[in-house]
């Protein structure tokens, strides 16, 4: 396996581009662009679209930061970067 | 015991117990109050980071606001939070890789240039000083209703009592104490919001409880929301969009960026003890910052329907038809007696920040739109809406209007007061260390010595509350407006020269400074073409653009940080283009930022 530091900086921004993908399609795609479409379903007694942009985006950032953080130190450790 | 003695006592103690913790943690040595957070758990590090972060814009003003923008107001919701997951992927661990301790002095060493740094100063000052602006906006507001006082004298009580707390405290840095705070604020915060959540829906969770019925209807609590407000001529609350869709798209894309580029928020993350440390902490904070964010949307609703009830009966009426509930309504028995209104409504008409004007002569309160009036209203003989509530009162008062214990009030008030104080404190330190350290003693003055450097400093603060203050006594905006347009000089200057310092490692000098300088050029002349020069009143210059506001695309100047942004990574990227490479050695630095391994303790000199 390559493991300089170019390939190790090209799976950190891989993984950048996922997490923010996520990040992008919760928050401005389902609370924002496709809020008045998901209007027509609802969560829990709220109509889809204000929730996702009241409630659930901020729940998916929470747990997106957790998950980075341990697909990082996975890599981190794959690459034999890791801090001692 | 009277409200008024019961918050002296709880505002009282809760200030005893942060001094009390201040005594008590500051046998450390210096470096221990800047390394915040070493060998503190991540879990009480992250309730630091929140206290830090979570100011009067997000106590005092975020709901109230939401409250009046109903969906629209999610753009603070989303943009306050997304902007964590941003600081934790792109900035957090190579800053701390790094292993400075300020945002200038990173600046200056990666674009190796006392004049890019001296840049990163003055962005930072713009940034840090309209954000302080709206935290004296907020602080008046608690203190006016606190001490039954005019809001302007509330602003200079409130200018005095930070001045203390940020200059003889030095509070900042001492976890324990934020800690504390943070409890505070967040259990002052909850606490109304379950009682009032278990009152109108029977559910204490606020957060499942705005899904929920209304109690007693099979009707859903935004769907008596909804219906009550469009009665009323207001927009639907559920579907409300702030502006427009692409309006609510930049301001929410500019809070967010704007959050990965304040300078009190990166330097918690300087100076944590590892870098895998600061991915995890930047979690550990939000998760503490989205129990206050995902209340929120339920006081902001609930409150708004208290508000709706007290001075309407009909409002949590239940009717059979809806031509039964609309006579309800505009009833003339349904609209309250001036006379009869509600002790709170007298606590804050002292302060002015709420008003009564009986237009139609009959004693009694009509609160509606009268910019879209319903037909119901004219035919009642309404005559325009005779309420006028500041949005920033929404959250100290809610446990009022709803009736709560007194000790609930009181705790509100405290936690209000924390929220406010605990941040401006920390942005005074921001501006102080900018321009004693970064400014006078690295650039104008190296031989300054330590004893000047921290007068310096102290005079810095001392200006700055002076400033804000003043501007604080006429706001540009309600407090988190204000707050947003801080958040947008961040985003339009210091988040891109970060972000372009660690991943582009031939941006030089010369694009950096041309793109910062470039981003927060247009964004302040946006923002001052709309609110006033220096936020002046009356030195507007809409006229020079066509004299009509958000001429840019319908963009508000509160969102105008996103395009700021983009105006400074076009430039940046333009100049760094046709200007000298950036030195071979930057670059090895920048690849070695971007690997964990090899963190060090954190230094502040500099490397020149």
């Amino acid at each position: 396996m390559d493991k300089s530091g170019e390939a190790y900086w090209k799976a950190v921004l891989t993984l950048i581009a996922q997490v923010l993908a996520v990040w992008f399609f919760v928050s401005f795609g389902c609370g924002i662009l496709f809020a008045d479409a998901l209007n027509s379903m609802s969560i829990g007694g709220y109509p889809l679209g204000f929730w996702f942009a009241q409630q659930g985006s901020m729940y998916v950032f929470v747990i997106l930061i957790f998950v980075y953080g341990k697909l990082m130190n996975n890599l981190d450790i794959k690459f034999d970067v890791h801090e001692e | 015991m009277s409200l008024q003695a019961m918050t002296y006592m709880v505002v009282g103690a809760t200030f005893a117990l942060y001094i009390g913790i201040a005594i008590w943690a500051r046998a450390g040595s210096t470096s221990e109050f800047y390394v915040a957070g070493g060998g503190v758990p991540p879990v009480l590090n992250g309730m630091a980071t929140g206290a830090d972060w979570m100011s009067a814009a997000s106590f005092i003003s975020m709901a109230g606001l939401i409250a009046n923008m109903g969906y629209g107001g999610g753009l603070f919701l989303m943009g306050w939070t997304g902007g964590y997951v941003l600081l934790a992927m792109l900035l957090a661990p190579y800053l701390r890789k790094f292993g400075k301790f300020t945002v200038p002095q990173f600046v200056g060493d990666r674009f190796y240039s006392k004049a890019a740094s001296c840049v990163a100063v003055m962005c930072l000052l713009a940034a840090s000083l309209t954000y302080i602006i709206g935290q004296m906006t907020g602080v008046g507001v608690a203190f006016s209703r606190f001490l039954g006082v005019s809001n302007s004298t509330g602003v200079f009580i409130g200018m005095g009592i930070v001045f203390m707390y940020a200059v003889f405290g030095g509070m900042k840095g001492i976890t324990y104490t934020q800690v504390a705070q943070y409890c505070v604020l967040i259990l002052a915060y909850t606490i109304p919001a379950i009682f009032i959540s278990m009152t109108l829906t029977g559910n204490p969770l606020p957060q499942l409880g705005l899904g929920g019925d209304f109690v007693g209807t099979d009707m859903s609590l935004l769907g008596k929301l909804d219906q009550v407000v469009m009665d009323l001529g207001f927009p639907q609350y559920t579907t409300m969009t702030r502006i427009s869709t692409l309006n609510m798209f930049v301001y929410t894309m500019s809070l967010m960026i704007g959050t990965a580029g304040l300078p009190h928020v990166i330097m918690r993350f300087f100076t944590v003890p590892s870098v895998k440390a600061a991915r995890s902490s930047a979690g550990w904070a939000l998760v503490f910052i989205a129990i206050l964010y995902t209340t929120a949307p339920g006081v902001a609703a609930m409150a708004r329907l208290n508000l709706h009830a007290s001075v309407n009966t009909a409002v949590k009426k239940d009717y059979a038809t809806d031509e039964l509930r609309n006579a309800a309504m505009f009833a003339t028995e349904s609209s309250i007696r001036y006379d009869d209104r509600p002790d709170w409504m007298k606590r804050w008409e002292v302060t002015g920040l709420l008003k009564f004007e009986d237009k139609n002569g009959d004693g009694r309160i009509q609160y509606y739109n009268d910019k879209n009036t319903p037909a119901g209203a004219t035919a009642a003989g309404w005559k325009g809406s005779e309420l006028s509530v500041n949005r920033d009162i929404m959250v100290l008062a809610n446990p009022e209007i709803a009736k709560l214990p007194n000790w609930v009030i009181a705790l509100v008030a405290a936690g209000g007061l924390a929220a406010a104080l605990s941040t401006a404190a920390g942005l005074l330190l921001a501006i102080s260390s900018a321009i004693s350290h970064d400014l006078f003693k690295n650039i104008f003055m190296p031989d300054m010595s330590e004893k000047n450097e921290l007068m310096t400093g102290k005079i810095a603060m001392a200006c700055s509350i002076v400033v804000a203050g003043y501007l604080g006594l006429n706001p540009p905006d309600f407090a988190a407006g204000t707050v947003a347009i801080a958040f947008g000089l961040a985003a339009s200057s210091i988040f891109p020269a970060l972000m372009m310092g660690i991943f582009n490692k031939k941006m030089n000098k010369e694009g950096a400074m041309a793109g910062m300088l470039a981003g927060i050029g247009v964004t302040m002349i946006y923002v001052f073409a709309h609110k006033g020069l220096f936020f002046i009143k009356g030195t507007e210059f809409l006229g020079l653009f066509g004299g009509k506001a958000n001429f840019f695309l319908g963009i508000e100047p509160n969102a105008f940080g996103a395009i700021g942004a983009l105006v400074n990574f076009a430039v940046a990227y333009v100049v760094s283009k046709i200007t000298p490479e950036c030195p071979e050695h930057i670059q090895h630095m920048v690849e070695s930022v971007r690997t964990p391994r090899g963190a060090k303790a954190v230094d502040g000199t500099h490397a020149h």
